[in-house]
C-alpha cells in the first residue's frame, strides 16, 4: 500500500466561494478536510481606532460599511447605545421607521445570502430572480436617505428624514409582489435534488454546540433554540410586532437556509405591520443638544445656524458611561459596546461582529466534510468580511 | 418583560452574584441597566468557570471579549468580558484590570470561542495570553508591528504600503503625509468648563 502524505490547499484570498476576502489554509486528506485555519483581516480598516477619533455623529457612517449588506441593523445598534447613554426617547414614529427599515435590511440581507448559498451549491436561478427584488428595496433606501447603500439614516434621537410622500404605497405594492417571489425560489430549490444533497446534514452544529461557539441569529435558531433578540430583549418598537420566531432542529446548512427564508416571510409581516400602524409626528427627538435644527428653520434663525454648525464642527457631549446593545442583526447579534469619557468622541467603541464567531467555528463545522460542502458551509453561515475584519 | 420588572430582576441578580461568589471578594455594579462584576486578574478563570457551571446563571455563551486602554491608570488595561445567558435572558460583565507586561491567563478551556478574542486582544493590545493554543495575529498585516488599538498608537500608523513597479512587488515604507493629520480641538471652552466656577473656592474659605 502506498503512504500517502496530506495535501495543504490555501483556498482564497480571492475566491468566489470565499464571500469576500477570506483566505483559508486547509489540510487536505483526499478530498476531506482535516484542518481549516482561516486567515482573515484581509479587509481590516481599523474602524473601531477610526471611531476613536471622530466625533459620535461622525463615527455613524462607518457603521454602514460593516456588514455592507445590512446597514441599517448596524447603525440601530450604535444609534440605541447613543440614545442609552444620553438618555434621550425616540419618537413613536422614528421608532415605527426604523423597525420597518431594520425589517427591509433584513430582507435584503437574506436574499443576499440564499441566493448566493445556493449559487455555491449549483443553483444559478434564484440569484437572478431575486436580486431584481433586492435593487426595488435599494431603491426605497435611496428614496429614504440618498444612497443606496451606506445610508446613514439612523441618527441618535430617530431618523435623519421622515419618509417622502408615496414611499408607504410602494413598500406595500413591493410586499404584495414579494410574498410570492419567496414562495417561487423556495419551491424552486426547498425539494432540488442537487441542493438537498449539498446541504442536508452538512455542517452540523448542536445548541450546547453553537452556544459554545458564541453562534446567534438564524444560525442558532436553525439549531433549535428559540432565541431572538427582537422578542427575548426588544427594542425601540418590536414589542408592539406580532411576529413568530421559525426554528429548527438539525443545525445544518438546509435548515439554516429554511429558517432565512421564513424570517423573510415575517419580514414582510413585520413591514405591513408597521405600514398600517405608523403613528404621526416627528421622527426624531426635538433635543436640540443632539439633533440638528431643521433645514427651513436654519434659514431664518441666526441661533438655530449657529446651532447646526456647533453640532457638525464639535459634536454632542456624551455623559461618561459604559452601554452594550445589541440588536439582532439579519446576521446574529450585533452589539456596541461603548465607552464614554464625557468628551465628544467615544473613548472606546468595540464592535460585537456575529460574524467574528461563525467564521472561528468553520474548522469545527467542517471537519471531515469534503472540500466542496466547505463551501457549503461558508455559504450558509452567512460571512461578510466587512464585519468581520472591522 | 416591562421596565419596572427588569430594574427588579436586575437588583436581584446583583445580590444573587453577591452571595453565590463566595471564592472572591467581587465588586458588583449596575450602570445603565447592566451587570459589571470587577474582579481580580488572577480570578478570571475560576469566575468564568463558576458562571458557566452554575445553574443560577447558566451563561454558556462568550458573546464577546475585548480590552480598553487606559494609558493613565497603574495597571493599564481593562478586560471585559460580556457573557450571556440564553436561558436567564441576561447579561453580566466581568471586569479586570491587567498590567501591559504581566500576562494573563487564557479562557479558552472554558469557552472555546474565546480563541479568536484573545488573539485579537494581542493583535491590537499587545496583551499576553498564558496557555492559549495559538496566540499569533488576526486582523493586521503578517508582518505588522505595534499594537495599533493602544491609546499611543497614531492614527496614520508608522508604515505605509504601496506597489514598487521596479521591484515589481509590494513594498511597505515609513508613512509619508502629503498634509499634516489634522485634528481640530472643537470643545467649547464653555462646555467644557465644571459647574463650578473659578473663584467659587473663596465663598467656601470664608465659611470656615
Amino acid at each position: 500500500m502506498t503512504k500517502t502524505e496530506n495535501y495543504t490547499l490555501n483556498f482564497g484570498p480571492q475566491h468566489p466561494a470565499a464571500h469576500g476576502v477570506l483566505r483559508l489554509v486547509l489540510e487536505l486528506d483526499g478530498e476531506v478536510v482535516e484542518r481549516a485555519d482561516p486567515h482573515i483581516g484581509l479587509l481590516h480598516r481599523g474602524t473601531e481606532k477610526l471611531i476613536e477619533n471622530k466625533t459620535y455623529i461622525q463615527a455613524l457612517p462607518y457603521f454602514d460599511r460593516l456588514d455592507y449588506v445590512s446597514p441599517m441593523c448596524q447603525e440601530h445598534a450604535y444609534a440605541l447605545a447613543i440614545e442609552k447613554l444620553l438618555k434621550i426617547d425616540v419618537p413613536k414614529r422614528g421608532q415605527y421607521i426604523r423597525v420597518l427599515f431594520s425589517e427591509i435590511t433584513r430582507i435584503l440581507n437574506h436574499i443576499l445570502n440564499i441566493t448566493t448559498f445556493a449559487l455555491d451549491v449549483g443553483a444559478m436561478t434564484p440569484f437572478l430572480w431575486l436580486f431584481e427584488d433586492r435593487e426595488i428595496l435599494m431603491e426605497f433606501y435611496e428614496r429614504v436617505s440618498g444612497s443606496r447603500l451606506h445610508s446613514a439614516y439612523f441618527r441618535p434621537g430617530g431618523v435623519h428624514r421622515d419618509i417622502p410622500d408615496g414611499l408607504t404605497d410602494d413598500i406595500e405594492n413591493f410586499c404584495e409582489k414579494f410574498t410570492s417571489h419567496i414562495d417561487d425560489t423556495e419551491k424552486l430549490i426547498e425539494k432540488n435534488r442537487i441542493f438537498r444533497q449539498r446541504s442536508v446534514g452538512i455542517g452540523k452544529i448542536s445548541v450546547d454546540d453553537a452556544l459554545e461557539w458564541g453562534f446567534s441569529g438564524p444560525c442558532i435558531r436553525a439549531s433549535g433554540l428559540n432565541w431572538d433578540l427582537r422578542k427575548k430583549q426588544p427594542y425601540d418598537c418590536y414589542k408592539e410586532m406580532d411576529f413568530k420566531v421559525p426554528t429548527g432542529s438539525t443545525g445544518d446548512c438546509f435548515e439554516r437556509f429554511l429558517v432565512r427564508v421564513e424570517e423573510m416571510r415575517q419580514s414582510v409581516s413585520i413591514i405591513r405591520q408597521c405600514l398600517k400602524n405608523i403613528p404621526d409626528g416627528p421622527s426624531i427627538s426635538n433635543d436640540p443638544r443632539i439633533v440638528p435644527p431643521k433645514r427651513e428653520i436654519m434659514k431664518e434663525s441666526m441661533e438655530s445656524l449657529i446651532n447646526h454648525f456647533k453640532l457638525f464642527t464639535e459634536g454632542f457631549h456624551v455623559p461618561p458611561g459604559e452601554t452594550y446593545t445589541a440588536v439582532e442583526a439579519p446576521k446574529g447579534e450585533f452589539g456596541v459596546l461603548l465607552i464614554s469619557d464625557g468628551t465628544n468622541k467615544p473613548y472606546r467603541c468595540k464592535i460585537r461582529s456575529p460574524g467574528f464567531p461563525f467564521l472561528q467555528a468553520t474548522e469545527f463545522l467542517s471537519k471531515g466534510h469534503m472540500l466542496s460542502d466547505l463551501v457549503a458551509i461558508i455559504g450558509s453561515l452567512d460571512i461578510v468580511f466587512g464585519e468581520i475584519d472591522r | 418583560m416591562s421596565q419596572r420588572k427588569h430594574d427588579k430582576f436586575i437588583l436581584e441578580m446583583k445580590d444573587l452574584i453577591k452571595s453565590l461568589m463566595t471564592f472572591c471578594k467581587p465588586k458588583v455594579s449596575i450602570l445603565n441597566n447592566e451587570i459589571s462584576i470587577f474582579i481580580q486578574d488572577k480570578e478570571i478563570l475560576k469566575t468564568l468557570m463558576f458562571f458557566k457551571d452554575n445553574p443560577s446563571f447558566n451563561m454558556h455563551t462568550l458573546i464577546d471579549f475585548t480590552a480598553v486602554d487606559y494609558p493613565n491608570e497603574e495597571k493599564r488595561f481593562l478586560l471585559i468580558y460580556n457573557l450571556l445567558s440564553v436561558s436567564k435572558n441576561f447579561r453580566i460583565k466581568i471586569k479586570t484590570w491587567v498590567s501591559a507586561d504581566k500576562p494573563v491567563s487564557s479562557v479558552t478551556e472554558v469557552f472555546p470561542c474565546a480563541n479568536w478574542y484573545e488573539r485579537e486582544a494581542w493583535d491590537l493590545f499587545g496583551i499576553r495570553f498564558v496557555g492559549h493554543p495559538d496566540l499569533r495575529r488576526i486582523l493586521t498585516d503578517y508582518d505588522f508591528d505595534g499594537h495599533p488599538l493602544r491609546k499611543d498608537f497614531p492614527l496614520t500608523g508608522f508604515t505605509q504600503v504601496k506597489f514598487d513597479d521596479e521591484l515589481g512587488k509590494v513594498i511597505s515604507e515609513p508613512v509619508k503625509l502629503e498634509q499634516e493629520y489634522r485634528t481640530f480641538d472643537n470643545l467649547s471652552p464653555w462646555e467644557g468648563m465644571s459647574k463650578i466656577l473659578p473663584g467659587d473656592e473663596k465663598s467656601e474659605k470664608l465659611d470656615d
